[in-house]
């Protein structure tokens, strides 16, 4: 394993305070927690917190600020944090409207968030929650923990932000949310697994000539294995699955987001850009706004995923309302 | 007894199986299950009062310990097993047969509601359940608390190879579908590990 690092044990700690020298007019530490939160935080608005594993960055610390996030709380590497870490996340924002939590569908996330809401109420603090599924490469059934949240998220933090920061209530803004979910769907794909600092090698080992389809966020296997082919055929069946959710239909305008995994060259991005735009035109889905780059990676996992939001007129207002975060500025 | 001897006990082979239970958990999972584990109980050997005699007052610094440090799925389940046996034992200072199986009922009760799992989901469920089914039959026919545990650690392990027969459908693991088939459940192996640990902890003292 070669990475840039000084201790596997002070990864997190180290990146976090690195965050807040990189960017003091955005977000400040709280002591002693793995918490950012915005530098002028409360604010006199519903708070939105997310936050998850690390090794996603810019997610989640990088949405911080305005029109966006009011708190983000990060977990050791791939791992959620833990359920004190979110509450006083949740104090720290709190500025009287209610918090809304934005949680990613993975079985740590949900069950530490959900005792971290539990705390925050028993404080009188109005928590809502939302749960962000829309890696379509997971069966959606009973018989599995559900579809994973992954770079779908992203949509959600830009909308219920911009709502929040619009001065909407907390039933508003958890609606908004809702909305954005119910819409987005995203799949991704690998060509070179990620490593975990503290396991020292890859998640998983792929051929020269193999890349896995339907991966998670968290080096995790994906659905199948395959033959590597050009990245217009692989986006293609990228995709077809997203499409056979039967949400994007003709006439309909969407937002688009190609994601990349971490360790995957912006030009390679740019080019399953190009063709997914294509794809989207031949079948007479209008592109009204575009994220091309790294915005919820899988530390240094080769890849990228495509997700697919649609839109109408109040996602696509507040998806075009400014936002000004170390990671996502709009004007 | 000291309660820390035996949270000490648990500890030390949690630790000394962290890499054997990341391994585990890269197969089927994220890579991290030794790896958070091994952080929480490293946490707990420092956090319990080496003095303390008082069970459920013990359990419950460890278990709030687990869900502070660990993170992920583990910390909730593991730290609501631990503090759901520390009500049980609140005020004991001397385990015996009977509070061990009430202690057992209410880890897993509290597992359950947490993590909204049944047995046969490929989880630290098909582990414990059996190992409780086993400890219950022992016990209830006149067997002591360690023949009783050594019931349940057998059953423990024949849970565990359970586990590689079926497909996951809690978790990370349920992503995999059929390819999770064949592979042991990370958490069914660290909480067998965690009833050895007792066990070795009672035998040995």
């Amino acid at each position: 394993m070669k990475k840039l690092i000084n201790q596997v044990d002070s990864i997190v700690d180290e990146m976090l305070n690195g965050m807040v020298d990189a960017y003091p007019n955005y977000v400040k530490r709280l002591a002693g927690l793995e918490v950012l939160v915005r530098a002028n935080a409360p604010q006199p608005k519903v708070a939105l917190v997310s936050g998850g594993g690390s090794g996603h960055e810019p997610a989640h610390g990088g949405y911080v600020g305005k029109g966006m996030l009011d708190g983000a709380v990060a977990g050791a590497v791939f791992t959620s944090p833990t359920p004190d870490q979110v509450y006083e996340a949740i104090k720290a924002v709190d500025g009287g409207k209610g918090v809304l939590l934005v949680i990613k569908n993975y079985t740590g996330d949900v069950m530490n968030f959900e005792m971290a809401a539990d705390m925050a109420a028993d404080d009188g603090i109005k928590v809502e929650k939302v749960v962000v599924a829309d890696d379509v490469a997971v069966e959606n059934s009973t018989w599995t923990t559900g579809r994973r949240g992954i770079a779908g998220t992203i949509f959600v933090h830009k909308i219920a932000g911009a709502a929040a920061e619009a001065g909407a209530d907390l039933a508003d803004v958890k609606r908004v949310a809702e909305k954005v979910i119910a819409n987005v769907r995203s799949m991704g794909m690998a060509i070179d697994a990620c490593t975990v600092p503290a396991a020292g090698k890859p998640s998983f080992e792929l051929a020269d000539d193999e890349i896995e389809i339907g991966i998670g966020i968290h080096g995790e296997p994906g659905t199948h294995r395959e033959k590597i082919s050009s990245v217009n055929e692989i986006s293609d069946k990228l995709l077809a699955k997203i499409f056979a959710e039967n949400i994007y239909n003709s006439g309909d305008e969407v937002a688009v987001m190609v994601n990349g995994m971490g360790g995957t060259p912006l030009m390679e991005l740019l080019v399953a850009n190009k063709h997914v735009k294509e794809v989207l035109a031949s079948k007479n889905i209008k592109v009204a706004k575009t994220l091309v780059g790294n915005y919820m990676t899988s530390l240094d996992m080769a890849g990228f995923s495509i997700t697919l939001l649609k839109l109408d007129d109040e996602l696509k207002k507040l998806l075009n309302a400014p936002a000004d975060t170390p990671a996502f500025v709009q004007f | 007894m000291a309660v820390y001897e035996c949270l000490s006990e648990i500890s030390n082979k949690i630790i000394a199986n962290k890499d054997f239970l990341t391994e585990l958990d890269r197969e089927i999972g994220d890579s991290d299950h030794g790896i958070n584990l091994s952080r929480g109980f490293t946490a707990v050997l420092e956090k319990v009062s080496k003095d303390e005699q008082d069970m459920g007052v013990s359990l419950k610094k460890a278990g709030m310990t687990l869900l502070s440090t660990v993170g992920g799925a583990s910390g909730p389940l593991y730290g609501t097993a631990f503090m759901e046996a520390a009500k049980v034992l609140t005020g004991k200072t001397e385990l015996n047969a009977q509070d061990f199986l009430a202690a057992l009922d209410a880890a897993i009760a509290g597992i359950q509601k947490r993590g909204k799992a049944v047995k046969g989901e490929k989880t630290m469920l098909d582990a414990i359940i059996p190992a409780r089914d086993a400890y219950a039959e022992k016990i209830n026919a006149g067997a002591d608390l360690i023949a009783g545990l050594e019931a349940a650690v057998k059953a423990a392990n024949d849970g565990v190879e359970y586990t590689k027969t079926i497909i996951a459908t809690k978790g990370r693991a349920s992503y995999l579908g059929e390819r999770s088939i064949g592979h042991q459940d990370p958490g069914a192996t660290s909480s067998t590990l965690t009833l050895e640990a007792i066990l070795d902890y009672l035998k040995n003292k």
